[in-house]
């Protein structure tokens, strides 16, 4: 059963009146909505939610790249007055609750960053849910998200000395490699030598 | 038991012993690595390293068309591929709004609780590896798994790699014969699991070792995002066919083993149950399969094309909830593919349920989280 | 612990006599060893390369090109349509068309390359394909000193003709083969619709220009 949105919004504004906090509405079949907070209100929101709505379970933390911002309010457009057009590229954080007791779920909680560059900071959530400890690692790994307050902020899938972010939409991939035998579009061009040139 | 408050500030730093358990190491299910430090005997810290087995699934995923998908998604959990095909197919499904018929929804729970069937005779194998009862528990398990794995092959070609769901139901039908094998390997597993009960579980080693080891307070289980046998053997009933039904479940009539403390044995255990609830299940999915399509006649192979939205979508793993998460912006390969695998987050608490004791727990607590490392590293 | 005393979900015996469970757990070791050497089903060692056991009939490992008739290059069924090219999840085929001296396309291919050190056997090139031309093949002896060109197949290893299809997968090749020659009598059966319509018009055309022919040399005539 997917959680109610609308409500826990008015509850979240209630108990949190300084926090900007707006609807998005999922356009596809599954209705997912979800809501964007602030990032300076991400950890008393997700505190509330936990302690008064009981949301036990954060199951899943993931991170989105967002270059063109057009497109993130094109998947997760908003009717909330006050919500602020980003004018450019950033990154989000999408967290889903869920309550075991009460059986409802998932409850889409996002969050962005200011840029994909400068100012890449969203809080950090261990405190709150200890489940997201590996999980933002991860992001702060493949996307470049740094998180606030993290006790043990480091790479976790790649290793220490790794420079890039592989999961950012402008991430090259190497092509120093030994052998490719199946050349394949950007590949393709380097393989010619290889192979009679299409006649 | 004697728990001493693990601090490495209380403990004489002479006295202090690094050691690091993998990657290469039998017990770590595979390419694993843990950094130990040790006072003793006594664990004080322990750091998982992940990552030798990275390739991005994710990403290689955002770039191909969502078919082209399915069959990576069987090296998530190679051990269990089915089930990730239905976790797959099912998050796509919603994304896009796509129906299934009947039949293939039966074809679907019947093969992936043999899956759930195969994955946790696997484990009792391994965790008895583990303990040191190394070969013929382990082969007396491969050797019911590979029953099944033949009617794998029979059913998709190939023994793991099945790559058989597609969205709106599955690849091909069942071949002549086929379901009635099932029920010849549901009939005999009964006696199987009879005869393994009888060679584990009133085993002194067995007990001695996994009794009292590794359990944790439930709300800090629930708080780490553990999920399936683990957390149910906390006693938390949270079973995604029952909490959240997907597929047909809500038609058959089947109950949630759980169990009370939440250590390393009643881990096992609950293994044991999970699976007799398996049974139980398959039997009344073979008795009311129906005829009729085994995928929308509507389905779409290629091209295939998702509605612009987002979805999250989990199904109860054997190993625990495997989500998906997909975000189309309508083109023909999704914006974003995130697979929340069980292994991974499970791992959160496994220094917290180690500290204090000895190192061979270590291993015990390890085996008992049931992890595969291709689905931990992705 | 058996099921039936499972009402309420509860935890399962954890203490028994000293001894007893190892004893039990020897018992049953034991009767699995003595059954290892008269139970039938228990036997399945085969002296593989002597014997091998057989495949299942659904068992599919690498990808092969069907051909009909006798010439490997005359009779593949391939158009060089690239679609599962472009399906392949791992990108291993690669695909050249091939054209004749005006560039124009000969619908076949010149280049068809699978690479199986990269191929996940996954079978998607063989369920994408509208023109019944690649199946999933059976045979697994496939190991090769040479890493790279050995296992990069190319038209001469991976064309193979449609009686091995037949013999690999009765039931699949069947049903394709009765499809194909449902689908080319219709094609026959419309070209020669075709043709007799196109003779039928020719015929009219004639009739019609015969009689203009015949009423204007009657008009030359007035
Ligand atoms: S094998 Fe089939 S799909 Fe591939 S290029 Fe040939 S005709 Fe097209
Ligand atoms: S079987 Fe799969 S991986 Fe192999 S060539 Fe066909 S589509 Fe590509």
């Amino acid at each position: 059963m997917n959680a109610d949105p609308e409500s826990i919004l008015g509850l979240l504004r209630g108990a949190l009146p300084g926090v900007h906090i707006s609807l998005r509405k999922n356009p596809g079949p599954s209705a997912q909505h979800s809501l964007l907070i602030e990032a300076s209100g991400l950890v008393e929101a997700s505190r509330f939610l936990r302690d008064h709505q009981e949301f036990d379970l954060l199951s899943n933390v993931t991170g989105i790249d967002w270059p063109d911002p057009t497109k993130a309010d094109k998947v997760a457009p908003t009717e909330d007055e006050g919500a602020i057009a980003p004018e450019v590229g950033f990154l989000e954080v999408v967290y889903h609750l869920f309550s075991t007791t009460r059986r409802v779920g998932p409850l889409v909680l996002r969050c962005r960053t200011k840029d994909r560059r400068e100012d890449v900071r969203i809080p950090s959530l261990v405190s709150v849910y200890r489940s997201a400890e590996f999980q933002e690692r991860e992001i702060y790994d493949l996307f470049g998200v740094t998180f606030t307050g993290h006790p043990d902020l480091r790479r976790i899938l790649m290793w220490d000395e790794y420079v890039d972010h592989p999961m950012r939409k402008d991430y090259v991939a190497p092509d120093d490699y030994e052998y490719e035998p199946t050349p394949h579009d950007a590949v393709l061009e380097k393989a010619k030598v290889h192979y009679p040139a299409p006649s | 038991m004697i728990c001493r408050a693990p601090t490495l500030e209380g403990s004489d730093e002479d006295q202090l012993l690094r050691v690091s358990l993998g990657p290469q190491h039998p017990s770590t299910h595979g390419v694993f690595r843990m950094n130990v430090v040790l006072d003793g005997e006594t664990v004080v810290r322990l750091k998982p390293v992940f990552g030798y087995l990275h390739r991005n699934h994710e990403k290689i995923a955002e770039g191909t068309s969502y078919l082209a998908s399915m069959p990576y998604t069987d090296r998530l959990d190679y051990i269990c591929p089915l089930s990730n095909n239905w976790a797959y197919a099912l998050a796509v499904e919603r994304l896009a709004g796509v129906e299934v018929p009947e039949r293939a929804e039966y074809m679907r729970v019947i093969l992936a609780e043999l899956t759930r069937l195969i994955n946790h005779t696997a484990f009792l194998g391994f965790i008895l590896g583990d303990m040191g009862a190394w070969g013929s528990a382990l082969m007396y398990a491969f050797r019911e798994r590979e029953k099944i794995l033949d009617l794998f092959e029979d059913l998709t070609g190939a023994r793991m790699m099945a790559n058989f769901m597609r969205f709106g139901g599955c690849r091909n039908d069942l071949p002549t014969g086929w379901a009635e094998r099932v029920s010849v390997i549901v009939n005999d597993y009964g006696p199987f699991l009879d005869e393994m009960e009888k060679f584990l579980v009133g085993n002194e080693i067995l007990l001695s070792r996994s009794q009292d080891v590794g359990q944790l307070p439930k709300e800090q289980l629930l708080n780490g995002g553990i999920t399936g046998p683990m957390l149910r053997a906390a006693g938390v009933n949270y079973d995604l066919r029952k909490a959240d039904p997907y597929g047909i479940y809500e038609r058959f009539e089947f109950r949630i083993p759980l169990g009370e403390k939440g250590d390393c044995y009643d881990r096992i255990m609950i293994r044991f149950l999970e699976m007799r609830e398996s049974l139980k299940i398959l039997r009344q999915a073979l008795a009311q399969l129906p005829e009729g399509d085994y995928i929308h006649p509507k389905a779409k192979l290629r091209n295939f094309k998702a509605p612009v939205g987002e979805v999250y979508s989990r199904i109860e793993g054997p190993k625990g909830e495997l989500g998906f998460y997909l975000i189309s912006d309508g083109a023909t390969n999704p914006y974003r593919y995130r697979v929340r695998p069980p292994s991974f987050v499970n791992l959160t608490l496994l220094e917290d349920m180690c500290l204090g004791l000895d190192l061979a727990d270590v291993i015990i607590i390890l085996g008992s989280i049931d992890i595969v490392l291709g689905e931990v590293d992705r | 612990m058996n099921q039936d005393k499972m009402e309420t979900p509860a935890a399962p015996a954890r203490w028994t006599w000293p001894g007893l469970g190892l004893l039990q757990g020897l018992a049953v070791s034991g009767k699995n060893f003595v059954q290892s050497f008269y139970k039938k089903e228990r036997m399945t060692t085969v002296q593989y390369p002597e014997e091998r056991a057989p495949i299942s009939p659904n068992f599919r490992n690498f990808p092969f090109l069907c051909y009909d008739g006798d010439d490997p290059k005359a009779g593949l069924r391939c158009t060089a349509c690239t679609i599962c090219e472009k399906e392949c999840p791992p990108q291993c085929i690669y695909i050249v068309l091939d054209r004749d001296e005006n560039g124009k396309s000969l619908k076949r291919p010149k280049v068809f390359d699978i690479d199986i050190s990269v191929c996940m056997n996954c079978g998607i090139c063989a369920e994408v394909c509208p023109f019944d031309s690649i199946y999933m093949d059976g045979e697994y002896e496939l190991s090769t000193d040479d890493r790279f060109g050995g296992l990069m197949l190319g038209l001469d290893r991976l064309s193979k003709s449609a009686d091995y299809h037949m013999k690999l997968r009765p039931e699949q090749a069947t049903e394709v083969m009765e499809r194909r020659k449902a689908e080319e009598e219709k094609k026959a059966a419309a070209a020669a619709a075709k043709a007799a319509k196109a003779k039928a018009d020719q015929e009219a055309k004639e009739k019609a220009a015969a009689e203009a022919g015949a009423s204007g040399e009657k008009g030359d005539e007035a």
